[in-house]
């Protein structure tokens, strides 16, 4: 009897050992596939409220777009891609703290800028102290004190964009035949380092600075600052400024009027489709930088085109609260990330310098064209172009959405429009 | 030297018209934070719920911003009644108010933007009226042009009005009287047989209402976003102590004077100066006058 229980007890154990390896041995290989099958996280922070995230929604939008996508591919390195992000609120102080919860808590596999030089800015130190490659989405000149091997930018402005950004614009305005010039321009970095760039490309044009003011964003009213730049009667006014700024300007200029026959340049915001609509003909005349626009030149970015037009139909369709249109960004924050996706699967790995080494030495083919980054990871070369507002007639949204109202002045190899004076164009 | 004073001429006009619009987006703020002593930092935010209603009302139905404005009021007025209800109950009655009440405000600040954000999106907001985008312009002489744009002057002459009738509704009127009074001796007022909570109440309701106009007012002069009302909380709260605590007249000046100094600044020192001269003008009132321009000193109450 004893020696039957005792029999019994044996097979129980041994049953009990079999059933626990076979659980144990499952979950180890689950452990292991659930490892082999972790996402591939990217992080980032993003300008989801605040002053810019006018552009920062449409970007994210961009970038879940271009997730799916990958996904749908099999995603890198046969990883699924997930996005971790975080609001920054437009406000550079919430940076740092971001980037630096994406490596350590979320421990992030890659990391790519938020939108924007201010945003960008403060978190370069931690991109370089980690020893990442950090992709950057439209920061002017940010590694220019750096000089950090890792990091690539995808604003098209050449490798020495302040001077890039506007050169087209002062090439444009040469035609006018100015001698001065008024430069305005938002305390804020990407703002000042505009400045810096369109006061190097006046000085090599022989212009005569004869009125330069930075403002303040929180300022409410803008006439007393056109009005002392038309005291100084510029024949052209270089203006780098904010959306918030942007407006003010355009509203200032219909209400005291200039006699300068070129304004803009620098002016963020005007792109965006709110203030578009907003204003309407008041941004008739202008002149003013830009990426992409519906001119029918602009098939030169094979992709861009279907691309804006997938994110359309999702705005509509989902009844998101974002840029209508998404022309200003939507190729580009797409790119960017797909730049980092096509180095990491040729790559092979997430290995930082290898992924680095790999889009230092590359031409990639992507939604906005040819990509080829040169000195401190900016553009081998300029493909900043300048528009017109010309032709705005109410303040419907939709014709932005066709060609004519933003006519392309430079480059010359995809112009559809003349520029005509400042004056010349309004009522 | 007509250059001179034809920059200086329009910057004093754009400064004083400037005054006015700073004026209705602090007028509110007088009222509970001058006058009631309850620190509504969501007051500038809710301006700006004001300016999203203008918004919606004028590019859904054509409405006016102003007229948008003035239909928004009673609006307004009840939330601001609902408010104070919850803040009395929560906070003041169990004199908890001081930081805990501020925490609150701070949380309804965050909930109105967060609102805003999920409603309207984040993108800049513009209205359409035809006093936008044009100017009046007086042309004296041959050099001097004096230019005022429309879209100043209806929020200067709106904002006059509002504030002269909110003065006048805080002096001559037994409530307005009553609301005063509360300011300076509650106890004393209680004993009287009025009660100093539903006065508060209706007071601080007041001052919420003045958002709908006050944010028609702010669509109208700059483009808003629904975080705008953090940038402008500083100045909003410089013009109440300037103009000292409690009196209306007092922010309107004080709120003219800050229009005309960024103005003359912004015209002949450069715009970036702007901030710098206001705050360097409050904290040399405040050196010499504690209690603000208009301000009564402890001892007179």
């Amino acid at each position: 009897m004893t020696r039957i229980l005792a029999n019994r007890v044996r097979v129980w154990l041994l049953v009990g050992l079999f059933a626990a390896s076979v659980v144990l041995s499952g979950s180890i290989s689950t452990t292991a596939q659930a490892q082999d099958k972790d996402p591939i996280k990217i992080g980032f922070s993003m300008a989801l409220t605040g002053a810019l995230a006018g552009g920062g929604q449409q970007s994210l939008l961009a970038m879940q777009i271009w997730a799916e996508d990958i996904n749908k591919k099999g995603g890198l390195l046969g990883r699924q891609v997930e996005l971790v992000f975080y609001d920054d609120q437009t406000n550079p102080k919430n940076v740092p703290g971001i980037y630096s919860k994406l490596i350590d808590i979320d421990k992030v596999d890659l990391i790519v800028s938020g939108y924007g030089t201010n945003l960008i800015a403060p978190a370069m130190p931690i991109a370089i102290e980690r020893e990442m490659v950090f992709m950057g989405l439209f920061g002017m000149d940010n590694n220019s004190k750096w000089k950090y091997e890792k990091y690539f930018q995808i604003l098209p402005a050449g490798p020495d964009p302040a001077v890039g950004f506007s050169q087209y614009w002062f090439e444009a305005v040469a035609g006018l035949k100015p001698k001065t010039i008024a430069v305005i321009a938002a305390d804020a970095e990407f703002a000042q380092n505009l400045k810096k760039g369109a006061v190097t490309n006046a000085e090599k044009m022989g212009l005569e600075i004869v009125y330069e003011q930075n403002y303040n964003p929180k300022t409410a009213d803008f006439t007393p600052i056109l009005r002392a730049a038309n005291a100084k009667k510029p024949d052209v006014i270089y203006i780098a400024s904010y959306p918030n700024g942007s407006a003010g300007l355009v509203r200032a200029l219909a209400e005291v009027g200039t006699d300068a026959k070129a304004v803009g340049g620098g002016m963020v915001g005007l792109q965006f489709s709110g203030l578009m609509a907003g204003l309407g003909p008041m941004l008739n005349g202008i002149s003013n930088y830009d990426f992409f626009v519906p001119e029918p030149t602009m098939d030169l970015y094979p992709g861009a085109g279907d691309l804006i037009k997938r994110y359309q139909a999702k705005v509509k369709e989902d009844n998101l609260k974002v840029d209508a249109l998404g022309y200003y960004l939507v190729p580009w924050s797409y790119a960017y990330v797909d730049i980092l996706g096509q180095a990491v699967n040729a790559v092979g790995s997430l290995d930082q310098d290898a992924i680095a080494d790999y889009i230092r030495d590359t031409k990639f083919s992507t939604v906005v064209g040819d990509v080829k980054f040169g000195k401190n990871g900016e553009w081998d070369r300029s493909r900043t172009i300048v528009v017109q507002y010309q032709g705005i007639e109410n303040n419907d949204l939709e014709q932005f959405a066709k060609p004519g109202t933003r006519k392309i002045m430079l480059p010359a190899d995809i112009s559809t429009g003349e520029l005509q004076t400042f004056g010349a164009l309004r009522k | 030297m007509a250059v001179f004073i034809d920059l200086l001429l329009n910057a004093l006009v754009i400064g004083i018209l400037l005054g006015g619009f700073y004026a209705a987006l602090a007028i509110g703020l007088s009222i509970t934070f001058g006058l009631l002593d309850v620190v509504n930092i969501a007051h500038p935010t809710m301006l700006v719920l004001g300016a999203f209603i203008a918004f919606l009302l004028n590019s859904t139905l054509g409405i006016d911003p102003i007229l948008a404005g003035v239909l928004s009021t009673p609006f307004f007025f009840i939330l601001g009644w609902l408010i104070y209800q919850v803040y009395y109950n929560v906070f003041e009655k169990s004199g908890a108010e001081s930081l805990r009440g501020l925490a609150f405000f701070f949380g309804l600040l965050f909930i109105i933007e967060v609102g805003l954000v999920i409603q309207f999106g984040v993108d800049h907001r513009l209205v359409e009226a035809p006093y936008i985008g044009e100017s009046w312009n007086i042309i004296i002489g041959q050099e001097i042009d004096v230019a005022i744009p429309f879209r100043l002057l209806v929020a200067f002459v709106v904002a006059a009005i509002a504030t002269l009738a909110i003065r006048a509704y805080l002096t001559r009127t037994f409530f307005g009287r009553a609301v005063r009074a509360v300011a300076q001796d509650m106890m004393a007022l209680r004993l009287m047989g009025v009660d100093p909570i539903r006065v508060k109440r209706i007071a601080f309701a007041l001052g919420v209402a003045t958002a709908g106009v006050g944010g028609a007012l702010m669509i109208i002069v700059l483009p808003i976003e629904p975080s705008l009302g953090r940038l402008y909380l500083g100045n909003v709260f410089a013009i109440v102590v300037l103009g000292g605590l409690g009196s209306i007249s007092g922010t309107l000046l004080a709120a003219v004077i800050i229009g005309v100094a960024e103005s003359i600044v912004a015209t002949f020192f450069g715009p970036s100066w702007g901030p710098a001269v206001s705050f360097g003008i409050l904290l040399a009132v405040l050196a010499f006058r504690p209690e603000g321009l208009f301000g009564k000193t402890a001892g007179a109450h």
